[in-house]
């Protein structure tokens, strides 16, 4: 079922939570909402799912209005952040609900919601807990009953708030390659809040990138990564070294000796004026000896060699903090120590210019 | 040797004041012998008290909780004007003096008073008669199951029903699958505190009662009137139900408390998560 957002705002008091924004999700596809806490985008997602209404605008499911349509006759399924498990239920009751509570006429005979309920616990692997209660699982696992929860209810849309936000590191990367695989198994419309840009650029076959309850940019990982609209996007799609320079008859300048950057990739700023340059730290590059305007000098400060680069951290000559990533071998062949005094040379096509 | 003295202080202070107190109202009762005791007990105008108190409590306790339900839902999920109000309204009734509770009855729905004039007028009596002791028994036990129950209701947050709501459950399946079962601890912990107090309530129901034998005497007043007649061991016996009431009250209490209290400690681990 696709889903189509014409014109939603929302405000709480004078909180502006969703600004009148306007998005296309077609039938099948798997979208992020990305954004820092606050930019209104699981007010976004509760509007969709209609537990919160809309001050203005429209939600429509398949092209119909579904601003009279109650919650519970919706049919979408909502993943709660903290999983919201009914915890005085077992997990066979828990994900028996939603068949449980369809009205008499239509509901399934108990040994149907035995079988459906087991089959789900199946599909999530679970089946071994069905008799235990929510307190007594971790935290993937009760993430994964309140997927089968969610989905013995036949949804026609999924929706997912922070679906992975309360696990740890390593629990988050398999739920969220188990959850591709289900969305490619069960090809159901799903969009999915995140605030790691990282767990959005993996899963998404789309990623919205929110700000202030506004869409900075929509698209692929690859065009919101490689291609960001703007800087915000820019800059928080991964780590990012922040500069202030100046642009001259557009070229860039950079500190005090005036580095100047040619072939920077430049989104619509004036021939002359002030700019903020950001730059990736595996876009730096470090070398021993200055190579004209092209390189600007900086110290070592610290090192981290953990990991699959190394992690170096100087002062720019007029002191702002850098980072910078390079490879294992480029990092032994440099002989790196803290308090050395190198040049950084970012690398071409890839700084982002934004003036200001 | 702190400890030691401590401890046998504590246990010293419990005894003088509330062991000793409760065997003497055992032995007090059974002092004229079993026979005594269950005549007593028997006598028509004590069953009448033990009937209005129950009558008493079986309208009060209901009425109080059904309150309570409402108020703390509402106040733990809803934000509306006069929600501060409300909840410092509830509590009048812990800070008013029982005594005055119920001259408020008297003045609001006596004879004299307009309202009670025109109730009287039609036939109906309100003081000096079970309405009023009914009345009077409800306002005093009013905040004890919505006290009980508003932490309760906002710990355990609105998520559990917004998850009941979008799997198609309705406003009553939600609330009686959902909402009851997760603060019914609290809710029985709440509703044993009520009854013990519709049972026991003395200085608002006097005063509205106008202690007619047989007719508006609840036991805790019955007892009073025995004890100024010099009918100590009657007095003892009916004290004696009041004070069994009052062990069975304590027990559920704590039992009650802790399967209320790991409810609370899973719900405080859960903020303290959603907070880091």
């Amino acid at each position: 079922m696709s889903i189509e957002l014409r014109n939603i705002a929302k405000k709480f008091g004078d909180f502006v939570a969703v600004d009148n924004l306007n998005l296309h999700i077609e039938t099948g596809e798997l979208v992020a909402l990305l954004g820092l806490s606050g930019s209104g985008k699981t007010t976004l997602l509760r509007i969709i799912a209609g537990l919160e209404t809309p001050d203005t605008g429209e939600v429509l499911f398949h092209g119909e209005d579904a601003s009279d349509v109650s919650v519970r006759e919706r049919k979408v399924g909502f993943v709660f952040q903290h999983y919201a498990l009914f915890r005085h239920m077992t997990v066979f009751e828990n994900v028996a609900f939603g068949l449980r509570v369809i009205p008499r006429r239509a509901r399934p005979a108990e040994a149907a919601i035995a079988r459906r309920v087991h089959e789900l616990l199946k599909l999530v692997q679970l089946d071994f807990l069905a008799d235990r209660y929510p307190s007594q699982l971790s935290g993937g696992q009760r993430q994964r009953v309140a997927l089968a929860r969610t989905l013995a209810v036949e949804p026609k849309v999924l929706l997912l708030d922070e679906p992975f936000g309360a696990l740890d590191a390593k629990v988050r990367q398999e739920l969220r390659r188990w959850l591709r695989r289900l969305h490619d198994e069960i090809k159901i419309t799903s969009v999915f809040v995140t605030h790691d840009q990282e767990e959005a650029l993996e899963l998404a076959n789309r990623i919205v990138v929110m700000n202030q309850g506004r869409i900075e940019q929509i698209g692929s990982a690859e065009e919101v990564y490689h291609h960001p609209a703007n800087a915000f996007v820019y800059n928080f799609l991964g780590n990012v070294n922040l500069f202030h320079g100046r642009i001259e008859n557009g070229r860039v300048f950079l500190g005090d000796t005036a580095v100047e950057l040619e072939n920077t990739h430049a989104h619509a700023h004036p021939e002359t004026g002030k700019a903020v340059l950001y730059v990736r730290p595996h876009l730096l590059e470090i070398v021993m000896k200055p190579n004209g305007k092209q390189t600007f000098p900086a110290t070592v400060k610290s090192i981290n060699p953990a990991g699959p680069q190394v992690k170096i951290e100087l002062v720019a000559e007029w002191g702002d903090m850098v980072q910078v990533e390079i490879d294992h071998e480029r990092y032994q062949a440099l002989h790196l120590e803290p308090g050395a005094n190198v040049f950084l040379r970012p690398k071409e096509q890839k700084l982002f210019v934004y003036s200001i | 040797m702190v400890r030691i003295a401590l401890i046998t202080i504590a246990m010293v202070f419990v005894a003088l004041f509330i062991f000793i107190p409760v065997i003497a109202v055992f032995a007090e009762a059974l002092r004229k012998g079993v026979g005594a005791y269950f005549a007593a007990i028997a006598n028509p105008e004590a069953r009448a008290a033990i009937r209005l108190t129950l009558m008493t409590a079986a309208i009060a306790v209901p009425l109080n909780v059904t309150f309570g339900i409402a108020a703390s839902w509402a106040i733990a999920r809803f934000d509306f004007p006069g929600k501060q109000t409300l909840l410092t309204l509830i509590d009048i009734p812990f800070s008013v003096s029982p005594v005055i509770s119920g001259m408020l009855f008297v003045l609001l729905l006596g004879v004299r008073a307009p309202l009670g004039g025109f109730l009287a007028a039609h036939g109906i009596r309100v003081i000096f008669a079970e309405p009023g002791i009914v009345l009077a028994t409800l306002f005093v036990t009013f905040p004890l199951a919505a006290r009980e129950l508003i932490p309760i209701m906002q710990a355990v947050g609105s998520e559990e029903e917004e998850a009941a709501i979008v799997l198609g459950a309705g406003g009553w399946q939600m609330f009686f699958r959902v909402t009851i079962p997760n603060v019914k601890w609290g809710l029985l912990y709440g509703l044993v505190l009520c009854n013990a107090r519709a049972m026991g309530e003395f200085g608002a129901v006097s005063v509205v009662s106008g202690h007619i034998q047989g007719h508006t005497n609840t036991m805790p007043l019955y007892v009073e009137i025995l004890y100024n007649d010099f009918q100590f061991a009657a007095a003892f016996a009916v004290s004696s139900l009041l004070t069994m009431l009052a062990i069975a009250t304590l027990i559920a209490k704590r039992f009650l408390e802790r399967r209320v209290v790991p409810v609370k400690q899973a719900q405080d681990e859960l903020a303290v998560k959603v907070a880091a």
